[in-house]
């Protein structure tokens, strides 16, 4: 394997007494696409946190190639705009235009008015009619995609998705999977937490299951989905497949 | 022998009681004495140095010349001593008259009895040692280039307003404490008071404050006017009403006012 | 027209005469009953005297732009200092801890001083340190006063604000990369400045009236022009004079600020 994106050695995370990550071991190679299964509550958001350094890790290293951003007193701005993160839930903001939310970072933190690029992106995506919308006038599924394309505008070379399918209608989870299918054909690096089993077993180059803050299982997802080697994968993935 | 002299001084002393006015007679609280009150301390100008009976300080000739119009000798006159609220209100006195700038009103004029005015208080204009020292005079041409404050509910407002026409807006305030509170504040240079209150903000209440010049009060309109305060329905009232008319009358009152309240104070009229 | 546009346009026009009959019987009673009690005559002529009104009315309009204009320049000063104080008590970064100290304790201090007291202590009190004119003015130091103690409220509104922007607009910003900086002004400031409009136009309505405060020091603004007169004249009207001024600014306004929201929240629906 070259020199992965990114790297995690033995990284933990407690809140309070509640050890959340318990020494989690991961790399990620560039254009490569994983995504992370498991249990509510079993560390999924708080692992993709701690890769941005939106969330400060307690102990171990986050290397983004190469470089430990987990080191206490590291200035983040710069790398978060490598780092493309998208939530599940409030992320546009809701007093500015589709287009407003999209293009605020790109003239503020590049000093660019990348309106041409970003107009293609919205082409892209299916929203060219939608650049003028406020958030609370657009679908969720559509609200999703602009926050893809609000991450994306800033060139990223990674990307990390927490759930951010998991609050829409069944009817709108399509059009946002269709997004990251096109990211991935791209090269894209992504990380991606999801409950959506099917598409994680078509899309991914590897699915890690965690449960309780470590990284249970790892593999293809042929393999993870057809003949999982832990007994809590298999009992996770009975619950859900059901 | 005995019984003629006995006479005699009966008959002189009648004559005496006679001369001490045939109106006054036996309507004061002691038969042949004015008892007279002032305030505890009286104050400059009204009484000199808290001593009434030098018949220094404008009450203080007052009181006399009253005395002596009235038919009593100066040492017919006694003085007591009372505080300024407990003489208005109702009951018994142990005075004849009390004199320290009881301003007639008619409310007060329900609980007691007011002589006519002795005195009629102008309008006097206040100020401080750094306008004064700054040029401003007591004349109306002076008095337009100043920045003017007033109180709000006296009558000083159209005074400013129709007579100075001062060439600046005046400010106006609620009360005396905030006029000068303005005035120590610099921002304003004048302001309207009664003579009297204008003397006593400029002495006791301001650490510069000047006594400019005052209004000719027969040219106010609505003057305060000072009475002498007797006991409600009190008897002496006609006396001391005529005897006043009377020291008008011969300007007696005048002279008086001239000497202790013009000179004495050295508040030129505005010219 | 559909079934429903034809209920819904019958439903209103019946609520609309309901309400009309019933806004005509209240009128008809006051202009009816209210002159019929023993003291009516006596009340009108010193309320509601047209002579006096119509007398006072041009130099209380006069006095009443003296109010507009305080207002006028107390506004901006207030929300720039506000904003500046709400900043300071938001802000975590322990070098500027002082700074979150004097936030917190300017915001106690000037909400707790009554302004009228603060309208004399500052209005007389900094001017008697010494200041030449025209730096002593009461119409400055007034207006500071004025200043201190409704920047310290609308401190707290704005505060209230920005803490009831959820954290995830904030996560989402700096994920961005935007600077904590870019984070406030674009992102949570004009949702937190959005969400404060009622509370704040409220602070404006009491600014209004608090601006005749600055009275007590000297100038003649609207409510001491009319009390000026009610001495003067003996009558009361000019107070209700002033008042029909009053009323002419502040329900517009109102009502205008309403109309923001309103449309505010029809253009997101
Ligand atoms: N800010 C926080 N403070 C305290 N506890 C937290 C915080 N964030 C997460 N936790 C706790 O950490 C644990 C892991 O949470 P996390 O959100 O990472 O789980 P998850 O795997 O993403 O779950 P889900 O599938 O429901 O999103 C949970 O028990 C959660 O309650
Ligand atoms: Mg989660």
């Amino acid at each position: 394997m070259p020199d992965p994106r990114l790297s995690l050695r033995g990284v933990t995370k407690s809140f309070g007494e509640v050890q959340v990550l318990r020494g989690i071991d991961m790399d990620i190679a560039a254009g490569e696409m994983v995504c992370l299964i498991g249990a509510s509550g079993s560390g999924k958001s708080t692992l993709l946190r701690c890769m941005n350094g939106l969330e400060p890790v307690d102990d171990g290293a986050v290397l983004l190639d190469g470089v430990d951003i987990a080191e206490p007193g590291f200035d983040l701005g710069p790398i978060r705009q490598r780092i493309g993160i998208v939530f599940q839930s409030f992320n546009l903001f809701p007093h500015m235009t589709a287009y407003e939310n999209v293009a605020l970072a790109p003239r503020r933190v590049l000093g660019e008015d990348a309106r041409a690029r970003i107009e293609a992106l919205f082409a892209r995506f299916g929203l060219a009619d939608h650049m003028a919308k406020y958030p609370d006038q657009l679908s969720g599924g559509q609200q999703q995609r602009v926050a893809v394309i609000r991450a994306l505008a800033m060139r990223p070379q990674t990307m990390l998705l927490d759930e951010i399918t998991s609050a829409l209608d069944p009817e709108l989870v399509g059009e946002v999977l269709d997004v990251l299918r096109q990211l991935r054909d791209d090269g894209m690096t992504m990380v991606l937490a999801t409950h959506e089993m099917a598409f994680a077993r078509e899309v991914a180059d590897r699915v890690v299951f965690m449960d309780q803050g470590v990284v249970a299982e790892e593999g293809v997802p042929e393999r993870i989905f057809s003949s999982p080697e832990q007994a809590r994968t298999r009992q996770f993935l009975a619950s859900v497949l059901r | 022998m005995k019984t003629f002299l006995t006479a005699t001084i009966l008959s002189l002393a009648a004559t005496g009681a006679f001369a001490a006015g045939h109106c006054a007679a036996g309507k004061t609280l002691t038969d042949g004495t004015l008892t007279i009150a002032t305030g505890n301390p009286a104050y400059y100008p009204w009484v000199l140095n808290d001593a009434p009976e030098a018949g220094e300080g404008f009450e203080a000739a007052v009181a006399y010349a009253l005395a002596e119009e009235m038919g009593f000798a100066a040492d017919a006159v006694t003085w007591v001593r009372t505080s300024f609220d407990e003489a208005i209100q109702p009951g018994a006195k142990n005075f004849d008259l009390n004199m320290q700038q009881y301003s007639i009103t008619a409310e007060r004029d329900k609980v007691v009895d007011f002589s006519a005015p002795y005195y009629t208080a102008p309008q006097a204009v206040m100020t401080t040692t750094p306008v004064v020292e700054g040029g401003a005079t007591a004349t109306m041409e002076s008095l337009k280039g100043l920045k003017w404050g007033v109180v709000a509910s006296t009558t000083a407002l159209p005074v400013v307003m129709e007579q100075i026409q001062p060439s600046q807006s005046p400010l106006v305030y609620d009360d005396n404490a905030n006029i000068t509170a303005a005035m120590k504040a610099g921002q304003i240079d004048a302001a309207l008071f009664d003579l009297p209150t204008a003397l006593f903000t400029a002495a006791v209440l301001m650490d510069n404050g000047v006594v400019l010049g005052q209004f000719d009060p027969a040219a106010a309109e609505n003057p305060d006017q000072f009475g002498m305060l007797m006991p409600e329905g009190s008897a002496l009232k006609a006396c001391v009403d005529e005897a006043l008319a009377a020291m008008t009358e011969n300007g007696t009152l005048a002279a008086i006012e001239a000497q202790w309240l013009q000179e004495a104070t050295g508040v030129p009229l505005i010219k | 027209m559909t079934r429903r546009a034809a209920y819904e346009a019958r439903q209103k026009r019946r609520a609309n005469m309901i309400a009309g009959v019933s806004t005509a019987v209240v009128l008809a009673l006051v202009v009816l009953l209210v002159p019929l009690a023993p003291g009516w005559e006596a009340v009108r002529s010193s309320f509601f005297n047209g002579e006096v009104f119509v007398r006072v009315f041009p130099d209380l309009l006069r006095a009443f732009v003296l109010d507009v204009a305080i207002f006028a320049w107390s506004v901006p000063l207030i929300f720039a200092l506000g904003l500046a104080i709400a900043l300071a008590r938001g802000n975590t970064n322990p070098a500027l801890f002082p700074l979150r100290i004097f936030g917190a304790v300017y915001v106690d201090l000037f909400r707790g001083i009554p302004v009228v007291l603060l309208v004399y202590l500052v209005g007389f009190g900094i001017p008697g340190l010494g200041l030449p004119r025209p730096w002593n003015s009461p119409y400055i130091w007034g207006t500071v006063a004025l200043v201190l103690t409704y920047s310290a409220y609308v401190a707290e509104v704005l505060r209230s604000g920005i803490e009831s922007i959820h954290a995830s607009q904030r996560n989402a910003a700096i994920c961005l990369g935007l600077s904590e900086r870019d984070t406030m002004r674009y992102v949570i400031l004009p949702q937190a400045i959005r969400r404060v409009v009622p509370a704040n136009m409220n602070m404006l309505v009491a600014l209004q009236k608090d601006v005749a405060l600055l009275s007590f020091i000297g100038p003649v603004e609207i409510l001491r022009q009319a009390g000026i007169f009610k001495s003067l004249l003996a009558n009361f009207t000019p107070y209700v004079a002033a008042a029909v001024i009053f009323l002419c600014i502040t329900v517009p306004a109102t009502r205008y600020a309403d109309y923001l929201m309103n449309r505010d929240r029809d253009a997101r629906s």
